[in-house]
């Protein structure tokens, strides 16, 4: 499979302070790549940056190049771009409205009216999130009132219901409990059949579970990237291994 | 210490019960009698208010205020609530917070001012723009000044409400593709609805029970109203202009006025009441 985003050169600034520095990195369509290291390292920010939810913060700035599809991602719209790379983000943020409405929030931004196709993608994408058992009955129920991890996949159902290529997914375990966080995982493994997911996590055993490439950051230069299973084995980098080991982080 | 405090801080709430009740009762006290003289639906639905000659009918007023207050919120909504997303959404928050100091200047003026303002200003200016029966002083710049004094209330409770909504649901929607007014409108203000309501109903009871800037600018005259252009008598005017003369059943007559105006009041904080819970539920 070929790369479907490509990271040039990468240079980001929050007003003077360099956070990310010279990153180079490609991910590979239908794969999972995460980003690992300690905090502060950068790993959010540059997540940040393949949406452009980095325009967002006031005094930053970019240098160098990103593609999606061989297209430059700072000449794109940015909400066609976020159309197709979707964000599922550390706290689960369902929006204060019942769940049916949530899912079908992104479609009918898109201008879709038509009842029974609304109906479709509601199920559907609830479906691939694995939560259309449990919440089935209760679509006109506030999303508010669901637990956190199921608040967490109806996020996922959310951002799948736009139909995007790539799913980013910022430390998306991280306010969960145990079982909540197996089901995510469980079902990032099923999502990535049709999505190239990119994933930021702080938990070293995630990225070693569900991850295809690793990528190791630190103090905002990317240290090392390769096959997971290679990261964690025989990391080519004594800093890699030093942190996997836990010796500091 | 604790034990002291808590009593202090007890009469302290007492001290507003108190206050409640005390002209609760001295208006009912003093409103109630008049029903012995006219029933309840003739003093609503009477078309005609003449002291002199012992009839008090205040359906004019009652509706003079009703439409008063309606078009003044419907015009506090539409402004205030729109500039409170430009604060909020638009502006860079070096100009935003100069608006929001200026808005706070338009809650401060006196009533009495804008009433002179209206007077002087707007009156005139409908004189000569429509005419109308009153020369300017009417229900429309009865609507006019109410609008423009209840619009802080409005402004501000939203502002405040539409600041309280969390970031994540701007990153959401954001990261979803949506443009940042699908956000404002499908979102923002959607999380923010109890609170901008709470502000519409606020608006509403202050725009009916204003009184001197009304005074100054409604012309005053007991009649239906039958254009925008009318002179009208609101319900507080009606007590105000005439309480300082009034003797016997005309005083009473005014104090079921101002009971009236009591139940107006308490019946707008009930539905408030009960729109913020079923927003609440779902």
């Amino acid at each position: 499979m070929g790369n479907i985003m490509s990271i040039e050169n990468l240079d980001f600034y929050y007003g003077d302070f360099k956070a990310l520095k010279n990153i180079n990195l490609q991910a590979v369509e239908k794969e999972v790549l995460a980003f690992i290291g300690p905090s502060g390292c950068g790993k959010s920010t540059l997540l940040r940056i393949l949406n452009r939810m980095s325009d967002l913060t006031a005094g930053s700035r970019v240098d160098g190049k990103i593609t999606f599809r061989n297209e430059d991602i700072f000449k794109m719209d940015t909400i066609d771009l976020r159309r197709k790379v979707g964000m599922v983000f550390q706290k689960p943020n369902p929006f204060p409205m019942s769940i049916y409405d949530n899912i079908a929030y992104g479609p009918r931004m898109q201008g879709l009216k038509d009842k029974n196709e609304l109906d479709k993608i509601v199920e559907e994408s609830l479906k691939k999130a694995a939560i259309w058992e449990e919440v089935k009955d209760k679509l006109k129920k506030s999303a508010i009132g669901v637990s956190g991890g199921q608040q967490q996949r109806l996020c996922i159902a959310r951002a799948v219901a736009m139909s995007p290529e790539v799913l980013l997914m910022d430390e998306p375990t991280s306010a969960l409990d145990p079982i909540s966080t197996l089901k995510i995982e469980d079902l990032v493994n099923e999502l990535k059949q049709q999505y190239t997911i990119i994933m930021v996590t702080h938990n070293m055993q995630q990225a070693a579970r569900i991850s295809d490439k690793t990528a190791f950051f630190l103090l905002g230069e990317l240290v090392e990237v390769g096959e997971t299973g290679q990261i964690f084995s025989t990391p080519q980098q004594k800093k890699t291994e030093d942190y996997i080991t836990g010796r500091f982080g | 210490m604790d034990k002291l405090m808590r009593y202090v801080f007890m009469g302290c709430a007492a001290v507003t019960i108190l206050s409640i009740s005390i002209i609760a009762g001295y208006v009912v006290a003093n409103g109630v009698p008049f029903f012995a003289h006219t029933d309840l639906i003739s003093f609503l639905t009477g078309k005609e208010w003449i002291p002199s000659g012992h009839i008090y009918g205040i359906y004019p007023m009652l509706v003079a205020s009703i439409l008063g207050t309606l078009g003044a919120v419907t015009i506090g909504v539409v402004i205030g609530i729109s500039t409170a997303i430009v604060l909020v959404e638009i502006l860079p928050p070096s100009l935003s917070s100069w608006l929001s100091k200026a808005i706070d200047l338009l809650a401060g003026i006196p009533s009495v001012v804008y009433g002179f303002f209206g007077l002087m200003v707007i009156v005139p200016l409908i004189n000569k723009t429509w005419g109308g029966p009153g020369a300017g002083s009417s229900l429309l710049a009865v609507i006019f000044i109410l609008g423009i004094m209840i619009l802080p209330t409005i402004i501000r409770m939203t502002e405040v409400s539409l600041r309280a909504v969390p970031k994540e649901y701007k990153e959401g929607a954001l990261a979803l593709g949506a443009t940042r007014l699908q956000y404002i409108f499908k979102v923002q203000l959607r999380a923010a609805q109890s609170g901008i309501l709470a502000g519409i109903i606020l608006g509403t009871g202050r725009a009916l029970g204003e009184t001197m800037a009304v005074m100054l600018v409604a012309g005053n005259t007991a009649l239906v109203p039958d254009s925008i252009l009318s002179p009208v008598r609101t319900l507080t005017a009606n007590v105000a202009l005439e309480m300082s003369y009034a003797m016997g059943t005309h005083q009473q007559a005014l104090f079921a006025t101002g009971l009236v105006l009591f139940a107006l009041i308490m019946a707008i904080n009930l539905l408030m009441q009960y729109i913020l819970k079923r927003a609440g539920r779902n």
